[in-house]
């Protein structure tokens, strides 16, 4: 088949495709995203049923997959590195349930933050769980490697964790397609006892779970995604895992002389690491994220081993890799072109012209400046730069759903006016347990529910609560009267501000819901 | 061959449809072909790059290392200036001399002007005004400015004139054609 040029995301998108998936379930993320919205196109272009509605949020997303496997059928969750964490219940019991149908879990990890609140390395998470678990290096290898891991699934009946990073995802390169698969049939398991986490039966598979590791372990060991490449000069051997590889072969445009493991699968093939520590005078560790192959390899006490790496500075111990650094740690020499000019300043991302959010903002920030003790307890989205000048309109973004949580936390404790600002997606993601909780106890809070009718920052995804926010809201147990709903124009300004002062003033929770679309999916509908 | 472009500008500008271009012209043409693009957060009016490389041979890093990129193509003069240390030293920067001001401490044009002095092989046109003369809309004016960056980059023209035709072709032949006619405005314009 002829090469099509597809970014990291697409070609796991195409490729999940390919190899037959029912549904594919997900939570908008970056840089995770265009895996699902890829799908979703194609899935309607080619008319191919495939389940592909965006999830409320990644713990819903795992246990739909999981649902889906269940009955025999192939599925893929994605979700960015944070969303790991939403959905870990899920994703570590699922390694213990097993899989039935195909189930690979895509985590799409962000070093360097570029649009996310830390770098936490999803590689952890796939040892916690003791999945078999990938990191393709390029785009081609993304596209083979997820098709594998489909079939690798339902060999060993475990979900796979699929692990890559930023710059895999958005980047493009050709990929070739192999044929595709048709899905699975409907199928159920005689036995649902793997799916019966109780102590009994649980201890039973957790047994299961700690025999198949071997297995796992043969299956990296000769896997055509770990290569031992031989190299004449012992003195340094390098290791290089997902993209990393790619850093360091753009150094060597001759190839190197020096012994290259290429790292792709885990569990980590211990015998080619016990060969190259045993043929090298020193080990090099290329690795995307944390130093979760190099801390493996040096252990808690001092080994004979000399290794470099993240962990002693031969590397940063922070950010993503690029072949500058690579080269560094390499003993080249760095080329370098002109220094940025003094007169250069930075460009930081702000909120659309037109944007609802900054109409919300100016209303808000000045009436909470009447009260010098306010805090604004911000969440995840758009509206995060908020924190921005010239708005400086929050005082902290932790997790989706923090904003209603931490300012019932801090009212609890006396603080007055504790307010949240959270969107509309994000709410309905993480924030309506929190808001219940507020309503059992209460509490003295001023909830903004910013509603722009989609996910914003991700590009303008569906939101899961779209038409129903007053609905929820009012279900969970707020006071109708304390509900307000107002449109965030520079007109209603002196409104805005008058219904934010007397909900302030209202002691006991109260909801505040500016809705305006957002100005991007507007625009879109207009072309 | 071998062109290692770093296309620069603000979000929104639309540096991805000259990627898209190149990418289309590129595989038509057999080539390898890298590019690294910036979704999420920064598209919000910050700075945006995409790194795109070229070769008849494989290309193994998304990213160019710096002092090894031979084009920097921007959409704004300021931006041209931000990967001043990727460029390198017998490089070319193509870039519009209109700046695009969305944050109050922009430097002042004279202090840019004076910047670019120092830049030996370089390209300055107002993309705009060429974009609004040719075609009546300044909307095409990332066409221009792709156009003017051909002449440095080893692919036939006419193999770009097909990328545009295939890549705006679901818009109808009347966008096609507006397209093109950018395009080869800024062409002309360079090779001057």
């Amino acid at each position: 088949m002829e090469k099509q040029l597809l970014l990291g995301d697409e070609a796991i998108a195409r490729a999940a495709i390919d190899a037959g998936i029912s549904g594919v379930y997900a939570y908008p993320g970056t840089p995770s995203t265009e895996i699902t919205e890829y799908i979703q196109h194609f899935s309607k272009a080619e008319n191919l049923n495939i389940a592909s509605r965006w999830a409320t949020n990644e713990k819903t997303a795992m246990e739909e997959a999981l649902g889906m496997s269940y009955i025999g059928k192939r599925a893929l969750c994605c979700m960015k590195h944070v969303g790991m964490n939403v959905a870990a219940d899920a994703f570590v019991n699922s390694a213990m349930t097993g899989a039935r149908g195909g189930l690979v879990v895509l985590v799409a990890d962000d070093p360097s933050m570029h649009s996310s609140q830390n770098e936490q390395d999803s590689r952890f998470y796939g040892q916690f769980a003791m999945i078999p678990m990938f990191e393709p290096s390029n785009q081609q290898e993304a596209y083979d490697i997820t098709r594998y891991a489909f079939d690798m699934s339902e060999k060993f009946g475990i979900p796979v964790l699929l692990r890559i990073t930023t710059r895999l995802a958005h980047s493009r390169a050709g990929v070739e397609r192999k044929e595709m698969k048709a899905q699975n049939e409907l199928s159920l398991p005689e036995n649902s006892s793997n799916f019966i986490l109780l102590p009994a039966l649980a201890r039973k598979r957790y047994k299961e779970l700690l025999a198949a590791q071997a297995e796992y372990e043969k299956s990296a060991e000769s896997s055509e995604y770990n290569v031992y490449f031989e190299g004449s000069d012992k003195s340094k051997g390098i290791v290089a895992s997902g993209i990393a590889y790619n850093y360091l072969m753009e150094n060597f445009p001759e190839g190197a002389d020096f012994p290259i493991l290429k790292i792709s699968q885990y569990p980590l093939p211990v015998d080619l690491f016990r060969r190259m520590a045993k043929e090298c005078d020193e080990l090099l560790i290329l690795e995307e994220g944390a130093p979760f192959i190099e801390q493996q390899l040096r252990g808690l006490l001092d080994s004979c081993l000399n290794i470099k790496g993240r962990m002693d500075s031969t590397l940063p111990r922070d950010g993503e890799l690029n072949p500058d650094i690579v080269a560094k740690a390499l003993g080249h020499e760095n080329t370098h072109g002109a220094a940025i000019p003094e007169l250069v300043t930075p460009r930081p991302p702000a909120m659309c012209q037109g944007c609802g959010h900054i109409d919300m903002y100016n209303a808000l920030t000045e009436v909470a400046r009447r009260y010098e003790n306010h805090r604004v307890f911000g969440d995840i989205g758009c509206y995060t730069l908020g924190a921005l000048p010239p708005y400086r309109a929050i005082h902290s973004c932790v997790d989706m759903g923090a904003s209603i949580t931490m300012a019932k936390g801090a009212a609890d404790g006396g603080l007055w006016p504790a307010i949240a600002v959270i969107g509309d997606s994000t709410f309905t993601h993480s924030g309506m347990t929190g808001l219940l909780d507020c309503v059992n106890s209460k509490s003295n809070v001023t909830i903004v529910i910013s509603d722009n009718e989609t996910t914003g920052m991700t590009g303008g995804q569906d939101s899961a609560g779209t038409g129903k926010i007053e609905a929820i809201v009012q279900g969970l147990g707020v006071d109708p009267s304390h509900i307000r709903v107002f449109e965030p124009l520079k007109k209603n300004m002196e409104m805005m501000k008058q219904i934010i002062d007397e909900e302030i003033n209202y002691h006991g929770v109260s909801v505040i819901i500016p809705r305006r679309e957002c100005i991007q999916t507007l625009k879109r509908k207009k072309k | 061959m071998k062109t290692d472009i770093i296309l620069a500008g603000v979000g929104g500008q639309g540096i991805l449809s000259i990627a898209a271009v190149l990418g289309e012209a590129a595989l038509a043409d057999s080539l390898y072909l890298k590019q690294a693009e910036v979704h999420g957060m920064s598209q919000r009016g910050g700075d945006v790059q995409s790194n795109l490389r070229l070769s008849s041979s494989p290309i193994y890093s998304d990213l160019i290392p710096k002092g090894k990129a031979d084009l920097i193509v921007s959409l704004e003069p300021m931006e041209a200036l931000r990967y001043l240390p990727w460029l390198s030293e017998t490089g070319t920067i193509v870039t519009n001399s209109q700046p695009f001001v969305n944050i109050n401490n922009y430097p002042e044009m004279e202090r840019i002007e004076k910047e670019f002095e120092k830049i030996n092989n370089k390209v300055v046109i107002d993309a705009e005004a060429i974009a609004k003369a040719e075609t009546g809309t300044i909307r095409t004016a990332n066409m221009v400015m792709l156009g003017a960056a051909a002449p440095f980059i080893d692919i036939e023209f006419s193999k770009i004139e097909n990328a545009v035709r295939s890549i705006f072709a679901r818009k109808g032949e009347d966008i096609v054609n507006m397209n093109i006619k950018a395009l080869n405005a800024g062409y002309e314009k360079a090779k001057k």
